[in-house]
């Protein structure tokens, strides 16, 4: 045990992982909601555990005295039913009979789940193939039917029933520590763990036990409380001993007698509701604090912040010029789950003239696309984007509804993005999905004709019949041509091109380059090309913009830049065009130097 | 696609066949003294021995197995130990109340999950909260208490329909609607909880999606990326899980009916649990058994034609 342990494997992340597993608890306590079901789940387990010192009778005991006794009778404290037995014994004795439902029914669950779940998680292949078929079918069973049918074999004690409805709860577990532990296995740190020699129990208990503990103990307080409906149920019905009280018995006596004493049922149904809440909640309220401290304060911190504008309202002198776009101190962040803001965009200017070119360069999360998109209006909801101007064709985008956006964006603004397949729908036929954003005033038959005009302007071989096809029927390279096809269709006059070759064959992107090339020339549009690579650049653009870290590194023409790089950050950049291209002589100097933490 | 249908039915047929046999044996096996269940504890040691070999008990397990077996395959499961009712045409008569329940929780479940998990996945806020209070709720209230709640509010004290018993629908649609409607309440209850989660999980990852903002960039509206293009890619994943709460709800049924006194599959399976009517809990388990085999096939072939991958090869 002392030998050999891998505690340097993952400095970070297990010692992230310790203080956060360590805090949850703490943090629960602190949660309303947690500490209620806390103090409930407590008080459940001590009224059971406490129940011969806190009940005057036997809870089979029947008094002809008693019979329908209010409650707060002396002795009595809930009264009696309608055979004169103590509800309240009754009540503490089913309490019992409800936390060993509980334990019996999540825990078979929990055993069969987990073992088989680690073991399909962790071996793959075919034992996992078989076991997900026979958990996937057992998840399918009517379980009630089942173990009502089997009842008769099983006895009349409640106890056995559990056990065999806990096997129809282990599918939940299985598919849970399944998914996790195979999720964990692709990971890096196990991957090290079997180098450094560790055997496999090691692994499964250090590192994968680890990971699927959250999960795995939130869905089996809902198991439980699962279990304790289930058992109540049956017992509702009659199945079970009559010598055994419990919430299921109690509600069903009651439910015969509720035209006249329908007191008799609340109790047992408040006592059970009370039983689920603290499960319930403790589930919920465990959940939320092993996600951290971080989601509670987040959640705190929006609410007042909503009422901010997301988009500064800002516009300066009006100065318009002649250019299609003007962008002045762009600025995009995203509010951190600490609190504080992460900014991606800091103060980018960039102008672009109708028909030029410009390409946008930058090592990833340089901002390039963050820019690209908030040009575009698709930044995701959470994102903050403000700007002292920000104009196209002239008109400001400040401010703009996401209406009127909308109606720029089917017009005079699209987008070709990176990876074609990923960007059309699956379920819907290629030209169904590039008409519906081309309906506007145009009928359905002129804009089908203008789509096949289009597919075949893009070379595509044959029109008609990619029109009618699936995405996942065609080519990458097709499905390319496709969008860019979808982009023009409108006659934009800003294209934004966000690495249009980069997920392609390196055949097809020199004929996507051409493409865009001829199109641009053709309709005269301002293009925006985003792109990492310099060679891209020296292909098509007329202007560079190079960014890092958010911020704009250097721009120009794109001769001078590439004869004349004044930042040796470009000079890496354009450097980089060799390394990909050729084989990598030297050590991946970009990659290694983005490390914005040296700067 | 024949294939498909015809490996899965095999697939189907299987399974019918192993838990039926494991029922059978477990049951016929247990020991149960059906003999004297029937004649009553007073009945003489002859009486028993004549009445089991009337009920060919007394012959061995395996032989007893192969004759049930021999029934089934012409479509007799024989008959009901005290009833004498064939329990073929007994279930076949029971399952319309069954299926008239479910029937329309499911519609109520589908509906307002649907429109619960549309609505929250497009806002979020207050709609998430209201989808984990009917989540809380449906694990707070089982069945047994929501059903005599909603007895004692809406038919003991508010007499806005009977408290019990079934009205075909070919008799009356209202009175059949009256009777099957608060139980589909009851029924329908954890269904939503379960669904609507699933639909706005489903519906936010596909919003998040390339194709998303691929459509978005040419001007597509929000209500068709919402309501045509995410919600389709959505429904394969939803379909699963309403499959699920399908059988689920019918297994509920076993609680419903009993409260509600509905002449069901459920009250049949439970009537003849109790009395040990062995032939009639294995018809039982026949049905429902069975019940899931056509239930999962229809999900598979709804699958297979909501994915073009799929219906187009």
């Amino acid at each position: 045990m002392t030998t050999n342990e891998p505690t340097v494997l993952l400095p970070g992340i297990d010692e992230a992982e310790a203080k956060k597993r360590a805090g949850a608890f703490a943090r629960l306590l602190r949660m309303p909601l947690g500490l209620l079901s806390i103090i409930i789940l407590v008080a459940f387990v001590i009224l059971g555990l406490l129940e011969p010192v806190l009940s005057n009778h036997d809870p089979l005991f029947a008094s002809l005295q008693h019979i329908n006794a209010p409650a707060g009778t002396s002795g009595w404290l809930l009264g009696g039913d309608q055979y004169g037995r103590d509800i309240w014994a009754r009540v503490l004795t089913s309490i019992n009979v409800s936390l060993i439902s509980a334990l019996i029914g999540a825990g078979v669950g929990l055993v069969f789940g987990s073992i088989f779940g680690l073991i399909a998680g962790y071996a793959g292949g075919r034992a996992d193939a078989v076991l997900s078929w026979i958990f996937n079918l057992l998840m399918t069973f009517p379980s009630l039917i089942l173990v009502m049918v089997l009842a008769p074999v099983i006895g009349t004690t409640y106890q056995g029933m559990m056990a065999i409805f806990g096997l129809f709860l282990a599918p939940g577990i299985f598919r849970l520590v399944r998914n996790l532990v195979q999720g964990v296995r692709n990971e890096l740190y196990v991957d090290a763990a079997r180098v450094a020699g560790l055997s496999t129990w090691r692994i499964l208990s250090r590192h994968v036990l680890y990971v699927v503990r959250g999960p795995v103990v939130i869905s089996t307080v809902f198991l439980a409380s699962s279990a304790i409906g289930v058992q109540a149920g049956l017992a509702f019905l009659g199945f079970g001993s009559t010598q055994t009280p419990s919430f299921g018995s109690m509600t069903g006596d009651a439910f015969a007698n509720i035209y006249t004493e329908p007191m008799q049922f609340v109790w047992p149904s408040l006592f059970l509701a009370l039983l689920n809440i603290g499960l319930i909640f403790f589930g919920n309220a465990y959940r939320d604090a092993l996600a951290g401290p971080q989601a509670v304060v987040a959640k705190k911190r929006r609410r007042h912040e909503t009422s901010q504008e997301t988009v500064t309202r800002y516009e300066p002198d009006g100065s318009v010029g002649g250019g299609l776009l003007k962008l002045r101190n762009l600025r995009v962040s995203y509010p951190q789950p600490d609190g504080s803001e992460k900014n991606v965009v800091e103060g980018l200017s960039l102008d672009i003239h109708p028909g030029e070119i410009v390409g946008l360069v930058g090592e990833s999360g340089s901002g390039k696309t963050q820019t690209a998109f908030s040009i575009l209006g698709l930044l995701p909801k959470e994102a903050r984007v403000g700007a002292d101007e920000m104009r196209l064709a002239g008109d400001s985008l400040i401010g703009v509804s996401q209406t009127q956006m909308r109606k720029l964006r089917g017009g005079v603004i699209s987008y070709i993005p990176q990876e074609p397949m990923s960007n059309l729908d699956p379920s819907f036929t290629v030209g169904s999905q590039l008409m519906e954003g081309l309906t506007k005033g145009m009928s359905k038959a002129e804009a089908k004709r203008t789509i096949l005009e289009l597919l075949e302007r893009v070379g595509i071989p044959d029109p008609a019949r990619t029109f009618d096809s699936y995405p996942h029927q065609i080519s990458g390279g097709m499905a390319q041509r496709v969008l860019i096809a979808g982009a023009v269709a409108s006659r934009p006059k800003l294209l934004i091109a966000d690495e249009p070759t980069t997920a392609l064959d390196v055949t097809v992107q020199a004929e996507i380059l051409d493409l865009l090339r001829e199109l641009q020339g053709e309709l005269g549009m301002g293009v925006l090309l985003v792109t990492h690579n310099f060679g891209v650049v020296a292909d098509l653009c007329d202007r560079v913009v190079v960014m890092r870290n958010g911020h704009l590194v250097e721009e120009g023409g794109v001769r001078e830049i590439f004869h004349h790089p004044s930042q040796e950050y470009t000079q890496e950049l354009i450097n980089s065009i060799l390394d990909e291209e050729t084989v990598r002589m030297d050590p991946p100097v970009v990659v290694g130097s983005q490390a914005g933490g040296a700067l | 696609m024949l294939a498909f249908i015809l490996k899965r039915l095999g697939e189907g047929i299987v399974l019918i066949f192993v838990v039926t046999a494991v029922t059978f044996f477990l049951t016929f096996g247990a020991g149960i003294p059906v003999a004297l269940n029937i004649l009553g504890p007073t009945a003489s040691a002859d009486q028993v021995a004549s009445l089991n070999a009337d009920l060919g008990l007394d012959r061995p397990i395996v032989e007893q197995y192969f004759s049930w077996l021999g029934g089934v395959m012409h479509g007799d499961l024989g008959h009901s130990y005290f009833t004498s009712e064939a329990i073929t045409s007994s279930l076949v008569h029971r399952l319309p109340v069954t299926m008239s329940v479910v029937a329309v929780a499911c519609v109520i479940t589908v509906i307002l999950s649907v429109v619960l998990g549309v609505a929250s996945a497009a806002r979020g806020g207050w709609l998430d909260k209201v989808l984990q209070g009917i989540a809380t709720f449906s694990y707070v209230f089982p069945a047994i208490v929501l059903g005599v709640v909603l007895v004692y509010v809406f038919a003991v004290t508010l007499h806005l329909v009977p408290a019990i018993g079934y009205v075909p629908i070919g008799e009356s649609f209202g009175g059949w609607f009256g009777s099957v409607i608060l139980p589909a309440v009851v029924l329908s209850i954890g269904g939503i909880a379960s669904l609507a989660a699933q639909i706005r999980g489903a519906l936010i990852d596909e919003l998040n999606k390339d194709y998303i903002r691929s459509l978005r960039s040419r001007g597509v509206s929000e209500r068709s990326i919402l309501l045509k293009h995410s919600l389709r890619n959505a429904a394969s994943p939803a379909l699963t899980t309403f499959s699920l709460m399908f059988i689920a709800m019918f297994g509920s049924s076993l609680f419903v009916e009993k409260i509600f006194a509905l002449p069901g599959f459920g009250s049949y399976g439970y009537t003849s649990t109790i009395q040990g009517d062995l032939p009639a809990m294995l018809g039982v388990s026949l049905f429902s058994v069975g019940l899931v085999v056509v239930v999962n096939l229809i999900v598979d072939l709804a699958n297979g034609w909501l994915n073009p991958k799929v219906r187009v090869s």
